[in-house]
């Protein structure tokens, strides 16, 4: 009893490796039916007319990356399939690359433009000085896009002066900025706003979802594995479910065997 | 001898790694004038960061640091095109010595010298100008702070606890009825004016309950999370650089 | 002299607070040119404080190596990384930084295929920690534990499809979960936090609350 509670971390380490690996190797397909918080998104982006600005706030650096990039890609595949004019920027630095990737290789397959049907703003330092800046005149806060090029007369911001005529905001956040987008944002110069938010912080979300601060939201990998599923696109967030089920019972089965251990021993430590 | 035993460990799995790009760009699986050098470049990286997992070792401690530098390196830069360039430079330093069709931004003298000032943060005998960027960017923040967190957290958050209770079903009553008590037992319990005894000390008893509900949603999560980048960098090395996945 | 090094910057603080404040309730277009005009000040002052906290990461790493203390080898990945990239950045694919930044240059390779990677792969590492942690130490020793744990059980299988491959009613478990108990003590927080958040902004504007300033006179 007391050999198996101190077992060698390395042992544990290798059964979360394998619970991760078998799966995605032997594909299985596991159903992911949407919620209603990511449903709320999705209608929310399928009620646009076209022509519509939709602006994406890629909070978020490369540490969480494997969560919120999935999410930006489906939001970029279903923006760019109902011809919906992108504005995105960050307030990370670290984010531009992320961003400009994804905007740049999801709009080439739809054959979009920079500049005509999206506009990539790049980054800018200060967080809610930022969105208060956009909520006044967007061309003060970003008088250039992330190539240089002037951001006055874009066609893809045409209709655009400030956050007021956006059609729908989402912020993808690793970090407490999605307040700000609401404090700062949404709430100053209402527009609808949604969050693609890190697991981790998915439980931080459901006051402003009861609110009705925020329309919908996403949280981790499972959020953008359902929003994959709703846009019939599905990619590298659907592929994981299967691993991450397979884990979450290991992890559970390691919670219960470590407490049957504990209370068999007499719950000695 | 357990020395020696890691160093062919390092040996064995430094030619193994060879081996497979070896292998890999000569079979043309990965495209070494594309992303095949890149992808190669990302999976020694992905694979010395894991190393630590076997134990702290000197291949991690690089890739760490290698990764610090790069990092903030890359912020630098970016900060530079993104920041400076244009809202600095093109704005109002140019146009004085150039003619750029531009009239200078003469009013970005202001943050540009507050934020010239922040260096001084580091001299000995100036550092004292550095407190009037500070208290320029904290009073500020300050200042849009306290109507706004009313407005948006305060008056909205208090918004739906001031509705009727019934809502129309019986278990929509329970839950509204269940978040009320919720957050108002939470707010006890944080309330550190009051000593936890009594009927005081029973109602933040049943915030510690909904707390602990909350802590425990929150470790799911958080599980759920790292699993989730976990998944992520596997996926990365069983399909982009492996390319045994589709 | 501790006029200008300690009065002042508390005037600053007080006028800016203040100001911003009565900018809040004016709707008129020149507070809201003000409320433009401060921002974008905030902004590009937020530009320069990056650079504070390179120099930070510098000057601690270059102390390590000036001092050879243990480890200090290092530390020199740390500028070998960080000047490989600000160069890289700075050539811009031969176009060099006073012109627009290039796309497809070895600074995105280098962001690309060595931060992306190394920055992803790092907080991964602790998927391995918390399934350890979770084996180790998750124990139900006392009520508040045992609550704890039971929820967190409830969610993690309540939020991934086999969760409702088990049984349909873990996943409505969970949901309720989420948007009942864990509702009402994040909103509780929620609030706090706020309270705490405008108290402090009140106590920066009238001076009370000083710790910006720093140390020393």
């Amino acid at each position: 009893m007391e050999k198996l509670l101190k077992i060698d971390r390395r042992i544990i380490f290798v059964l979360v490796a394998l619970a991760v690996t078998i799966p995605l190797l032997f594909r299985f397909k596991m159903a992911v039916p949407p919620t209603k918080h990511v449903k709320s998104m999705y209608d929310k982006i399928d009620s646009l007319p076209k022509g519509s600005h939709v602006l994406i706030s890629f909070d978020y650096d490369p540490s969480s990356k494997e969560e919120l990039q999935p999410m930006a890609l489906a939001l970029l595949h279903h923006c760019f399939k109902k011809d919906i004019k992108v504005i995105g920027m960050t307030l990370y630095p670290a984010g531009t690359g992320l961003a400009e990737k994804a905007i740049k290789e999801t709009g080439k397959e739809y054959g979009k433009k920079s500049g005509k049907d999206y506009a990539f703003l790049g980054f800018k330092a200060g967080s809610s000085l930022v969105i208060l800046n956009m909520g006044e005149d967007i061309y003060s806060a970003f008088q250039e896009d992330f190539y240089g090029k002037k951001t006055a007369g874009m066609l893809a911001l045409k209709g655009v002066s400030s956050l007021r005529e956006i059609d729908y905001a989402v912020n993808l956040t690793a970090g407490g900025i999605y307040e700000a987008w609401i404090v700062y944002g949404r709430e100053k110069y209402h527009f609808d706003l949604g969050v693609g938010c890190t697991a981790v912080m998915g439980p931080e979300m459901y006051p402003f979802i009861q609110s009705n601060q925020l329309t919908g939201f996403m949280g981790g990998l499972k959020g953008a594995a359902e929003y994959e599923t709703l846009i019939d696109h599905k990619d590298r967030a659907a592929a994981g479910m299967s691993p991450q089920s397979v884990v979450h019972v290991l992890v559970v089965c390691f919670i219960l065997f470590g407490n049957f251990l504990y209370f068999a021993s007499g719950r000695k430590q | 001898m357990n020395k020696n035993r890691e160093i062919y460990i390092l040996f064995f799995v430094l030619i193994a790694f060879f081996i497979v790009s070896v292998v890999y760009l000569s079979f043309g699986w990965l495209d070494i004038w594309g992303e095949g050098l890149g992808i190669i470049t990302a999976a020694a990286i992905t694979l010395a960061m894991y190393s630590f997992l076997y134990k702290d070792n000197p291949v991690f401690k690089i890739a760490e640091n290698l990764f610090v530098g790069v990092a903030m390196g890359y912020s630098i830069i970016i900060v530079w095109y993104n920041i400076l360039k244009p809202d600095v430079f093109e704005a109002l330093i140019l146009p004085v010595f150039k003619d750029t069709g531009n009239a200078p931004q003469y009013s970005v003298i202001v943050p540009t010298l507050l934020g010239l000032f922040m260096f001084l943060r580091l001299s000995s005998k100036l550092s004292w100008l550095s407190r009037w960027s500070f208290a320029f960017i904290v009073g500020m923040g300050s200042g849009i702070a306290i109507p706004n967190f009313i407005n948006a957290i305060l008056l909205r958050q208090l918004e739906p606890m001031l509705t009727p209770l019934y809502s129309g079903s019986f278990w929509g009553t329970v839950n509204t009825l269940l978040v009320l008590i919720g957050v108002v037992s939470v707010l006890f319990y944080f309330f550190f004016s009051l000593e936890h005894k009594g009927p005081i000390g029973g109602i933040s008893m049943v915030g510690i309950w909904f707390l602990m509900i909350a802590f425990g949603a929150s470790f799911g999560y958080t599980v759920m999370a790292r699993m989730s980048l976990l998944i992520g960098r596997i996926q990365f090395l069983l399909k982009d650089w492996l390319g045994i996945i589709q | 002299m501790s006029f200008l090094k300690r009065t002042v910057p508390m005037i600053i603080a007080f006028i800016m607070g203040i100001l911003m404040v009565f900018q809040y309730y004016v709707p008129h277009e020149a507070s809201q040119n003000l409320l433009k005009v401060v921002t974008r000040w905030g902004m590009i002052i937020s530009g320069f404080a990056m650079f504070i906290g390179a120099y930070s990461l510098f000057h601690l790493h270059w102390n390590k190596i000036k001092l050879k203390v243990s480890g200090w080898g290092y530390s020199v990945f740390v500028f070998f990384g960080a000047g490989i990239t600000i160069i890289f950045g700075l050539y811009n694919g031969g176009e060099f930084f006073w012109n627009d930044k290039q796309v497809g240059t070895m600074f995105d390779w280098l962001f690309d295929y060595v931060q992306v990677p190394a920055g992803a792969t790092i907080f991964s590492i602790l998927a391995f920690f918390m399934a350890s942690a979770a084996y180790r130490t998750f124990r139900a020793r006392n009520k508040e534990a045992t609550i704890l744990l039971i929820s967190a059980i409830i969610v993690m299988l309540g939020r991934v499809p086999i969760g409702t491959m088990i049984s349909q009613y873990i996943p409505i478990a969970a949901d309720w979960i989420m948007s009942v108990p864990n509702l009402a003590a994040k909103r509780a927080i929620l609030i706090g936090v706020s309270i705490g958040v405008i108290a402090t902004s009140i106590k920066i504007i009238f001076g009370i609350e000083r710790a910006y300033l720093g140390g020393g006179d």
